[in-house]
């Protein structure tokens, strides 16, 4: 399983990188390669020239501007695990991360890459849906903000331009002592998820919901809010039977099916994967349940 | 004199090689000159193979042939690859060619050979080759495939079912019509493979001088290989030299023969330079054997006391394409039921139906967790209904130890008929039972499900046949230099036969383990071997090294007597030095007493002596050795998700003698792993045109580390009578009843809602579906 | 397709050749450095069997191109082994049988060496989590395991022994 020839270039400057991408006939960018190389190797994908981000020094880093958790697009999985910021203000991420792939895939794996691929079950599309993140995405025409809802397409679509790369991903950063819950079910750990669901809860006294959101993978062809169930407990009280109740407008969304899994148990698992994930959420926001 | 080596945990004597990175395996060999291949294979899984245009790959640069059946040497182009394992039950004994000719018959069924500079080129090339294909209807079920007006596997034959074999003894009829109760199971157990972590792969240099063709193929039987090469070269066998050197895991689909194995050798001849071929993974799921694929409807009749009166039924059984392999598995599988249980009467229906899928050939277990997991199945159905507990109900149906050796009343796949020759198997459940705390089990999972989990237990019994036939050899020599040089047929693909084998040797001549130079896998170095399959190693090879140390121990004895002047009773051996008990002692090492053993040019040797200090023995054991065991599968069952988690893993395993317990301890850990992949995990999906969904290690789910727990093995040896080592097989015990036993921990686990399970894999989402029907969410929503 | 100049390091040797950009890691190191303990058992990024460290860090190889290490060190299995006898991880690894076919194994060392460096008492469980990257045919995992638990032990007592 070898790969057909290509071309390979490592620019060290991001408009340099864009201008590759723009001007180079059937060019693709190489982030982590763990999604791209493997269809490399089986030859479904089959590029002239790759454009290797990983010398690009401006794609890399992650702070705090503006109440935003800004992420370089370059960022290795790995180094978000670890990352003391990331820890601190968007926990539910680090959490997602434990989830993704194993340590080796983690180690070379980057944030815009995942992004990019847009695989229906990947974990960070989702967590960067429940946070409505900005990317931020470069070509040669400068740079440009999309909202994370109007990112993903359809199945492993973007709305990236054939020349255009993820830049930079902005979370929104939750108040202190939001509360966060994510789960997920899969055949084996790191594999890709039959379902899973990712939670925040912003709640103010008396455990009244003030916000909520819940996105969920693995089900539908691309990430999903699940708006019913956010709507359902916004200024509610939140104990379990809410929990269950909102978690049951799961079941609205449109599932895929495949040889992994099928529509109906995809549904069945969308709703008590959002269940647990807003449990965890409820409990790490101080209420007992 | 207490043994030294056998029955030692030895540290293996292959492990600092490998551990430094300095194994050999096939892609690791280089060779001068050296050529790559990359077959091209034919997408559809039935076809006919109208024309093959090879001009556009033979223009790319770096490609040196591409060559189609036509350019294969006689008989190699026409001749169907021989079948090694004939059965008169056989209709229509079907093989492949080496390279399809005319039709194709599974996707993966190579057409032709690419020969280039580099793999990468081959790969290019390969994909520049156009064939004009005439897609035919194909069967992608054996269920199917029986049904009137299905399509035909093969163009040529009007009928799928290729053999068609009734097993029974006893009065069957009469047993169901007396019966107190009769319990009916629908079974089904799907496609996996052995997926060792090492592709196949082929290298083969022809040397002009010496006109040796030397062939490395990662297989587990290099002599059965090197005969089948001959006869489709129709070359002198002593001309070729099959090496089998580190093989990177074999479980089975490796012992048998593939058309790689002489296509690329045949090319190595053509082109006058090495050829190698590596498999890629994608090949493997394509075109290595797989096993299961088979569906069983069985019934089981009872007295009040859930005694059993007798069995019946019928096997559909999916070949694949070919048969490469006979009837060999589903032949295993039918006679396997009965196991350690007492069955007066029995009949099984075997139905063998070819499709156009890769051929199933054994892969470790072969052919009896199928059948195990229809007892098994069938006696927790008894003891569901009779509502007994489930290891009483197997209490009362096992053949005691007093009853050895026990006739089942069938003939077994070795030829001769099926005598268990040994085993205590009230005794193995017992041992396994109390280790794995089943006495306690209740309250556990009655406060388990206080807390809310579903704790389950399961049981597996089974008695499996090892140590097949025909031979093994085993060459053991003195060298001048004192070292020991020991050859053999047997071959190693992480079994440990290098030490197991040494152990044997050292532990009768007298010598230290790192004293013995052992050639393995090589047919240039003893005359017959066979191979690895069917946990047959121990057995053959074990009892050839034993009988082969004991008599260059006896000639070390008596030259060392002779050479020292003391009595031969007075001569001890250790060391790797004869040395005198009496007297002052003198002694003389093995290598001066090789030498001396060689005589003096001219001179004739002294009466009784023979000619060196060396001898082969080839073991041929009377019938198979039959291992037993008892596994017993705590789980935890996550009824929301179906997710499922195995608490721990018990295992109760009669191999016989052990050689080497940290081996066999592998063995069997190892095998659990297998199991516990077929029961949960590994499924070979195709569509119903018989094209393969699960190509890839992301589709097809092995047992990852998380997945296995640390098995809890304890041994119990009842010592096979009919073999100078007294031991048994030890390479599939683990694998054979661990679907039975999960399989009844997950269905015990979810018994307050009643639902029952008859298959492998058992995925979360049957879990869920199979709850869902039962009404466990509208239940647990209500509650 | 124009061939590319790359200098790589790989246990400490500098290796500077010029291939072509779809030539991958794995095959680079062992085929044109002879470097054959990192094996290819997928091609596609599961099975663990071609790990190596890339600046430390493990990685597949397979899914790396020799191209993208320009400039990096990369360690293989040759580079765990002392020049005489076993490293702590080996020696444990052969008492407690934690090898069978072997094939596996080069990756199970090089992903092992990298958890006990990052954590010096592993759990078991962490010990299993961390080698879920890496699949075993043979072993059912167990004697690795202990071999990684033992070798942590070992290491901690700075017995070496």
């Amino acid at each position: 399983m070898k790969p057909a020839p290509f071309d390979y270039h490592a620019p060290r400057q991001l408009k340099e990188a864009a201008e590759l991408l723009a001007t180079l006939p059937n060019a693709k960018i190489l982030a982590g390669g763990q999604s791209l190389v493997p269809m490399m190797n089986f030859r479904y994908v089959m590029v002239d020239h790759l454009v290797d981000l990983g010398h690009v020094d401006d794609l890399r880093g992650i702070a705090v501007i503006d109440g935003h958790l800004r992420i370089g697009a370059m960022m290795r999985q790995r180094d978000l695990e670890t990352s003391p910021e990331l820890a601190r203000h968007c926990p539910l991420v680090a959490e997602a991360l434990r989830h993704v792939g194993h340590r080796q895939t983690r180690n070379r794996g980057t944030i815009g890459g995942s992004l990019a691929h847009a695989d229906p079950a990947a974990e960070l599309p989702a967590v960067c849906l429940a946070f409505d993140a900005t990317l931020h995405l470069a070509s040669i025409r400068g740079l440009r903000a999309v909202p994370f809802r109007e990112f993903t397409l359809g199945f492993m679509a973007t709305a990236l331009a054939p020349d255009e790369m993820i830049a930079a991903i902005e979370l929104p950063i939750w108040r202190p002592g939001h509360g966060f819950g994510f789960h997920e079910f899969a055949r084996r750990q790191g594999d890709f998820a039959l379902g899973g669901a990712a939670a925040l809860l912003d709640l103010g006294a008396g455990g009244v919901v003030r916000r909520a959101a819940l996105a969920l993978f693995g089900t539908a062809e691309q990430p999903v809010r699940v708006d019913a169930a956010e709507a359902a407990l916004t200024g509610k009280t939140v104990d379990s039977r809410a929990i269950h109740a909102a978690a049951a407008a799961a079941w609205l969304i449109e599932p895929i099916s495949d040889i992994h899994a099928g529509a109906e148990y995809r549904r069945h698992l969308a709703q008590v994967l959002s269940a647990r994930a807003l449990v965890d959420a409820a409990r790490r926001a101080g209420v007992d349940i | 004199m207490g043994a030294k080596h056998f029955g030692a945990r030895v540290k293996r004597l292959e492990d600092p090689a490998l551990l430094a990175g300095r194994g050999r395996f096939v892609d690791d060999i280089k060779l001068p000159g050296l050529l790559h291949a990359c077959f091209l294979r034919s997408p559809h899984a039935h076809a006919m193979v109208r024309d093959i245009d090879i001009r556009p790959a033979m223009v790319v640069a770096g490609v040196h042939a591409v060559l189609t059946a036509a350019d294969l040497p006689d008989p190699m182009d026409r001749m169907p690859i021989p079948m090694l394992t004939p059965n008169p039950a056989i209709a229509t004994p079907r093989t492949q060619t080496v390279l399809a000719r005319d039709e194709v018959c599974y996707v993966g069924q190579p057409i032709a050979l690419v020969i280039a500079d580099s793999r990468y080129i081959a790969e290019d090339a390969a994909a520049a080759v156009t064939v004009d294909y005439d897609v035919l209807a194909a069967v992608g079920d054996c269920r199917a495939g029986i049904k009137d007006g299905a399509p035909r596997a093969h163009s040529d034959l009007a009928a799928n079912v290729i053999a068609h074999f009734p097993l029974a003894y006893g009065d069957v009829d009469a047993a169901f019509a007396g019966a107190a109760h009769v319990f009916e199971e629908v079974l089904w157990q799907h496609r996996g493979g052995g997926m060792a972590m090492e592709t196949r792969a082929v290298l083969a240099s022809h040397d002009p001088v010496s006109d040796v063709l030397t062939v490395w193929s990662g297989t587990q039987t290099p002599h059965l290989g090197r005969g089948t090469l001959a006869d489709l070269l129709n070359r002198n066998i002593e001309s070729i030299r099959m090496i089998a050197p580190d093989v990177g895991g074999g479980f089975g689909p490796k012992a048998i023969f593939y058309p790689e194995e002489a296509a690329i050798p045949a090319a190595a001849l053509k082109l006058g330079r090495p050829v190698k071929w590596i498999e890629d993974r994608r090949e493997h799921f394509l075109c290595a054997t797989q096993e299961r694929d088979q569906y069983w409807d069985m019934a089981i009749a009872v007295d009040a006391d859930s005694r059993i009166l007798g069995l019946r039924g019928r096997m559909l059984h999916d070949s694949g394409a070919f048969v490469p392999w006979g009837v060999i598995m589903p032949y295993i599988a039918a006679v396997t039921v009965p196991g350690p249980y007492v069955v007066p009467a029995y009949r099984l229906e075997t139905i063998v139906v070819l499709t156009n899928k890769v051929p199933t050939t054994p892969v470790r277990g072969a052919g009896r967790p199928q059948a195990v997991f229809a007892m098994e199945r069938l006696l927790d159905r008894v003891a569901r209904e009779l509502q007994l507990d489930r290891a009483e109900v197997r209490r009362r149906n096992f053949i005691q130890p007093e009853q050895m050796p026990y006739p089942v009343g069938l003939l077994f796949r070795d030829g001769k008929p099926l005598v268990y020759d040994s085993g205590d198997y009230p005794k193995g459940q017992q041992t396994a039972l109390t280790l794995a705390g089943y006495q306690a089990f209740r309250e556990r999972q009655r406060a388990a499900r206080e807390q809310g989990r579903l704790i389950g237990i399961g049981i597996g019994n089974y008695v499996e046949g090892t140590g097949l036939g025909p031979f093994e050899g085993v060459t053991v020599r003195v060298l001048p230099s004192g070292k020991i040089a020991v050859a053999t047929g047997a071959t190693n693909q992480g079994q440990g036969t290098r030490t197991t084998l040494s152990q044997i040797v050292a532990e009768q001549v007298g010598c230290r383990l790192e004293d013995i130079v052992m050639t393995i896998g090589d047919t240039a170095a003893i005359a017959q071997g066979v191979g690895a399959f069917a946990s047959r190693q121990a057995v053959n090879a074990g009892c050839s090294a034993q009988l082969a140390g004991e008599a260059v121990r006896k000639q070390i004895i008596a030259l060392a007597a002779r050479t020292l002047g003391v009595n031969e009773d007075d001569i001890d051996l250790e060391d790797g030095q004869a040395v005198a008990t009496t007297g002052n002692k003198p002694m003389v090492p093995f290598g001066e007493l090789a030498r001396l053993a060689q005589g003096i040019p001219g001179v004739s040797l002294p009466a009784g002596q023979a000619a060196g200090l060396e001898h082969t023995a080839y073991y041929t054991p009377a019938q198979a050795a039959y291992c037993s065991g008892t596994h017993v599968a705590e789980v935890e069952v996550d009824h929301m998700t179906g997710g499922v988690k195995i608490l721990s893993y018990t295992v109760a395993h009669d191999s016989g003698r052990v050689i080497n317990p940290l081996i066999v301890d592998g063995q069997v850990q190892g095998g659990v792993a297998h199991g516990i992949g077929n029961a949960l995990l590994e499924w070979m999906q195709y569509d119903d045109n018989a094209q393969p969904l699960t190509t890839t290690f992301a589709d097809y789910l092995l047992p990852m580390a998380t997945d296995v727990p640390t098995c809890a093995i304890a041994h119990v040896e009842t010592v096979n009578p009919l073999n100078p080592l007294g031991v048994k097989g030890a390479g599939e015990g683990g694998t054979i009843p661990a679907p039975a036993a999960i399989i009844a921990a997950i269905e015990d686990a979810l018994s307050p809602f009643n639902v029952h399970f008859a298959e492998t894999p058992l995925t979360p989402e049957r879990i869920v579906a199979a709850l869902r029907a039962a009404g466990a969410y509208e239940r647990l929503q209500s509650a | 397709m124009a061939k590319q100049a790359t200098r790589i390091t790989v246990n400490g040797k500098s290796h500077a050749r010029v291939v072509e950009a779809r030539l991958t890691l794995a095959d680079f190191l062992r085929h044109d450095l002879n470097l054959t303990g990192t094996h290819l058992g997928c091609e596609h990024g599961v099975c663990g069997a071609c790990t190596v460290l890339v600046d430390g860090r493990s990685a597949r190889s397979c899914l790396m191109f020799a191209v993208q290490a320009n400039g990096c060190e990369v360690t293989t299995v040759e580079g765990l082994s002392p020049d005489a006898g076993l490293s702590v991880l080996q020696q444990a690894f052969v008492d407690n049988h934690g090898l069978q076919c072997g094939f596996c194994t080069p990756g199970m060392l090089i992903t092992l060496t990298e958890l006990l460096r990052d954590n010096a008492d592993p759990t078991e469980q962490e010990v299993r989590e961390a080698l879920t990257g890496n699949l075993c045919r043979c072993t059912g995992y167990a004697g690795i395991v202990k071999a990684a638990l033992d070798a942590a032990q070992r290491l901690r007592d700075g017995s070496g022994a």
